[in-house]
């Protein structure tokens, strides 16, 4: 018996009171008694040796209780490669990495004791141009990169700035160019770009006198955190504790491990002093995770009949001078490379370069937007020297049931072709062939553009989830999870999920703050992965508890547990409804009539862990199930075009995705209009500008834009295809990230249909606009 | 060098001994244990910090707690009465046009300064007064809309209402 109290509801926020009260606490609202306070010396160049650090009159300046450096802590660590300290050792490799860190007994003494930190650099020559960076005698970023420990899914060349070089081998593509009619290829660019949270990256860190470190922290990944940093200081699992409160949005940023370690060896240094690193806005642009860069060379076959026949992918990732996360990005992009269509032979190349760079990491979409990017203007542009229509291309290529994609997966029924004709009837779109042409004297010109999406959970094939249902005395109920809640609406949702699974009202669900001591295990709250995987979990702890209650309901009327049913926090007889009572008096046990005891406390317990992946073969990427599911969406946009200043403003969008089964439509439709915008501000606004040393010259809101309550579109129309994912919850799967992957290449489809121009390097600002403007009506006169 | 300074902090008087670079954030903040404003940038680019200084939104970031001697200053901690939740605080959560959370109090503030000296806004006079509060997960149709049914209930109310 399936319940649907809950589904489908866009029940209220459970944490939307203590939100706008100013109530809820983030990690940089703690206090402590004794609390200190940490900096941070920071490298001024990209690439240098230390030669020499003396920090004797930093730690003789009166408040300062330790200064630490990278040979104090020369562990490397990582998620997927450990490629990487908390501070440099021996060498910098970017203009911002930590070198030295004070904690003092407050922060101006701190700021103080930084500037008594001297430091002597010899530069070497940075490794900033991607396209010397693969040369080869090229400057190494790690030259021992070779003796690093890495994932078994992860292929470094050694000796090389190369850490991981991911391929698909799919069909014969020598074949497949060979029967194309036509050949197609393009370069396309994505910038680094910031996730800018409006939250930087805070977090205290304790170590006691039990030797146990507890880190407070603003983090995705609280239990990724402390895998990771146990196993990088060598302590057993249960000394170390993460707690998270509230994360002011972490898009990625705050997945894995960050800033956070920078603690440690001071922590470490101050037995028993709690110690606070809040980032600078600086600090956050430039010295957490950014997006890493990408420069692509897509090269596509196709038949006159629009039919692909082949595509040639090369992609080269800008990725920083710490891979350890960003070495999963390239995967991701390669294995998801065909997009959302059926392409019989392929070839993708995708290469992790070190430059000395910012730290790339994850940022919502995971390399999609990237691939994206490139992938869905190239369809656009082929359509048109087809004299095509781009959505009838579209409808050529793709994935339908019985398809292959990149790994060669056999698709069973994927959701892109209900998602792109619904797209393309909300925003009305009308066949459109050929280049726009602006005409003489035309001020403003309105244009649509479609872009259709696809990714999947990046993960490990095991990436586990887990669920604690505790009933309480007055009939509330605690949901432990270590999934955690960065805006996206997850407390809500799997809330939903539990009231709905038990019987008990929404309102009497309280999920618990997360805390690797207490809290039940979830690998990370990343991977647009916590509906599907969690979901599941809470849906087996709450069977789990159910069960029991109805055993206790049993008991208490005397009747067989087939006659008893739980609906709205009250445990009642089928056969005799008005025999009822409210659940709270059983979820301790039951008391019979003779005062004797049954039962006890009901606890339910449930965990998941997606079945059947399979690693993919390290020289095709080809796999029968390389990932969990697929997500698919589309999206279009109609934008209206400045001629004379080349401003692109997005008037209205249409957004539809298969989520599989809509658990909160209130939820999911917010997720999708908070992504679509943050794909306009991404697409039009955002990018990282570095110096011809690597210095970051735009780390403030002044000078990398995002967007304001002025940038957003008119109108935002969203809607969901619901085709039921095999084992998501009710049929759901996730659209976190999913949402602003579709929109940047869909507005520079706009622009081609309005203007007849293509900028191939994000952001589309009104300055390049402008310029590509110019260059074509200079090209029509001549 | 310290300062004796003397204001209201959401209608209770408040005296305290500060330094001369103490921002009012930190005041707050940290002496006040008022943590509903955020610190997002702390150069006045974001907005997270607002709160009302005599009635007028102020990023506290950018302002020294000497500065506001003598001043009404009101935070998100202070709208509402007892557990009723002030109309634009409720507003926002009935409009699900929160997510994280984190730039809510700000936007609050800017809002309830808005309606404080123009209770009938337009959706432009809006969106200007909330173009300092950057939000990066809602995409703010959202707030908007939320600030702007606040306005279109205030007229209705304001009829029978005696504040």
């Amino acid at each position: 018996m399936a319940r649907e109290d809950y589904l489908g509801v866009g029940v209220i926020r459970n944490d939307a009171v203590e939100k706008v009260t100013g109530a809820a606490r983030y990690a940089g609202d703690l206090k402590f008694p004794g609390m200190l306070f940490a900096k941070l010396l920071r490298s001024e160049y990209a690439h240098a040796h230390i030669v020499r650090i003396d920090t004797r009159k930093a730690q003789e300046l009166p408040g300062v209780k330790a200064v630490v450096t990278g040979k104090d802590f020369p562990n490397r660590m990582g998620l997927y490669l450990k490629d990487r300290t908390p501070y440099a050792v021996d060498k910098v490799r970017y203009y911002g990495e930590p070198v030295a860190g004070v904690a003092a007994e407050s922060l101006e003494i701190a700021e103080e004791a930084l500037r008594l930190i001297e430091v002597e650099y010899e530069e070497l020559p940075p490794v900033l141009d991607l396209r010397e960076a693969i040369k080869p005698g090229a400057c190494l970023v790690h030259p021992d990169l070779h003796t690093y420990e890495i994932g078994a899914a992860f292929f470094p060349i050694p000796n090389t700035n190369i850490s991981n070089h991911f391929r698909i081998r799919k069909g014969d593509i020598e074949k497949g160019f060979a029967e194309a009619d036509l050949i197609f290829e393009r370069e396309y660019y994505v910038p680094h770009i910031q996730h800018s949270p409006i939250e930087p990256h805070a977090a205290i860190a304790l170590y006691d006198r039990n030797d146990k470190l507890t880190i407070w922290a603003s983090s995705q990944s609280p239990f990724a955190m402390r895998n990771i940093l146990s196993h990088s200081l060598g302590f057993p699992m249960n000394k170390v504790r993460v707690i998270g409160p509230y994360v002011g949005g972490g898009f990625g940023g705050k997945a894995g491990l960050n800033v956070e370690a920078t603690l440690v060896p001071l922590a470490m240094k101050c037995r028993n002093a709690p110690i606070k690193l809040v980032c600078t806005r600086e600090e956050e642009f430039r010295d957490t995770f950014v997006r890493q860069g990408m420069l692509c060379r897509l090269k596509t076959g196709v038949k006159h009949d629009g039919r692909f026949t082949a595509q040639e992918f090369e992609m080269y990732w800008d990725a920083g001078a710490y891979t350890e996360y960003g070495v999963n990005v390239t995967r991701a992009a390669g294995y998801s490379s065909s997009g959302v269509y059926d392409i019989p032979n392929m070839k993708t190349d995708s290469y992790c370069v070190y430059t000395n760079k910012p730290v790339g990491g994850p940022l919502r979409g995971f390399g999609h937007s990237e691939n994206h990017w490139a992938m869905e203007q190239h369809i656009d542009q082929i359509a048109h020297e087809l004299g095509m229509d781009p959505v009838e291309l579209r409808r050529i290529n793709l994935q339908r049931d019985g398809s292959t994609n990149a790994t060669g997966q056999v698709l069973r029924n994927p959701g892109i072709e209900q998602c792109l004709e619904r797209t393309a009837e909300l925003i009305g779109w009308q066949e459109v062939s050929g280049p726009g042409v602006i005409e003489p004297g035309v001020k403003k010109v309105r244009a649509k553009g479609i872009a259709c999406m696809t990714k999947a959970p990046a993960m490990p094939n095991d990436a586990a989830s887990s669920a604690i249902v505790k009933l309480n005395d007055d009939g509330t109920v605690y949901l432990s999870i270590g999934a955690q809640e960065l805006g996206q609406g997850s407390f809500t949702v799997l809330a939903q999920i539990l009231a709905n699974e038990l019987g008990v009202r929404y309102e009497d669900v309280r999920v618990q703050p997360i805390d690797t001591d207490f809290s039940a295990y979830e690998w990370q709250t990343v991977a647009s992965r916590i509906t599907y995987s969690c979901g599941r979990a809470v849906i087996a702890a709450a069977k789990d508890a159910r069960r029991q209650v109805l055993g206790h309901g049993a008991k208490y009327f005397g009747v067989p547990v087939e006659d008893i049913d739980i609906a709205e926090s009250k445990v009642f007889v089928k056969s005799d409804p008005k025999r009822s009572v409210h659940i709270g008096t059983l979820s301790l046990g039951v008391t019979l009539p003779d005062f004797s005891g049954y039962g006890g406390p009901v606890i339910g317990r449930g965990t998941f862990i997606p079945e059947g992946i399979t690693a993919m073969n390290p020289e095709t990427g080809q796999s029968e199930k390389p990932v969990a599911n697929w997500t698919y969406g589309a999206q279009a946009v109609e934008i209206e075009l400045d001629v004379e200043t080349g401003k692109i403003r997005v008037l209205k969008v249409a957004a539809v995705y298969d989520a599989g089964r809509v658990i909160n439509p209130v939820t999911a439709k917010t997720q999708v209009e908070g992504g679509v915008v943050q794909g306009i501000s991404i697409g039009l606004l955002e990018e990282m500008k570095f110096s011809e040393q690597g210095k970051l010259l735009n780390p403030s809101y002044i000078d990398y834009k995002i967007s304001t309550a002025a940038d957003i579109p008119d109108e935002l129309l969203v809607d969901f295809v619901e085709v039921p994912q095999e084992d998501g919850p009710y049929g759901a799967r996730g659209i976190g990230e999913h949402v602003m992957v579709p929109t940047p290449p869909a507005i520079a489809n706009a622009l081609y249909h309005a203007a007849g121009i293509r900028v191939r390097t994000l952001p589309m600002t009104s300055e390049k606009v402008y310029w590509a403007l110019k260059e074509r009506a200079s090209a029509s006169l001549r | 060098m310290t300062h004796r300074i003397e204001m209201t902090v959401n209608g209770e008087p408040v005296r305290a001994e500060v330094s001369s670079q103490m921002r009012l954030l930190d005041f707050l903040r940290e002496e006040l244990d008022l943590t509903g404003a955020k610190e997002g940038c702390g150069k006045g680019e974001c907005g997270a910090c607002t709160v009302l200084v005599d009635g007028e939104p102020v990023n506290s970031c950018l302002m020294l707690a000497v500065e506001a001697n003598g001043k009404e200053v009101l935070t998100v901690e202070g709208l509402g009465e007892g557990d009723r939740l002030d109309s634009i605080q409720q507003s926002i959560i009935d409009n699900s046009a929160l997510q994280c959370g984190y730039c809510t109090p700000g936007i609050v503030m800017s809002a309830k300064g808005l309606l404080l000296r123009n209770p009938n806004p337009t959706r432009d006079e809006v969106v200007e007064a909330i173009s300092g509060n950057l939000c990066r997960c809602t995409g703010y149709a959202r707030v908007i809309d939320a600030i702007m049914q606040v306005s279109a209930s205030s007229d209705s109310q304001e009829e029978g209402s005696e504040r």
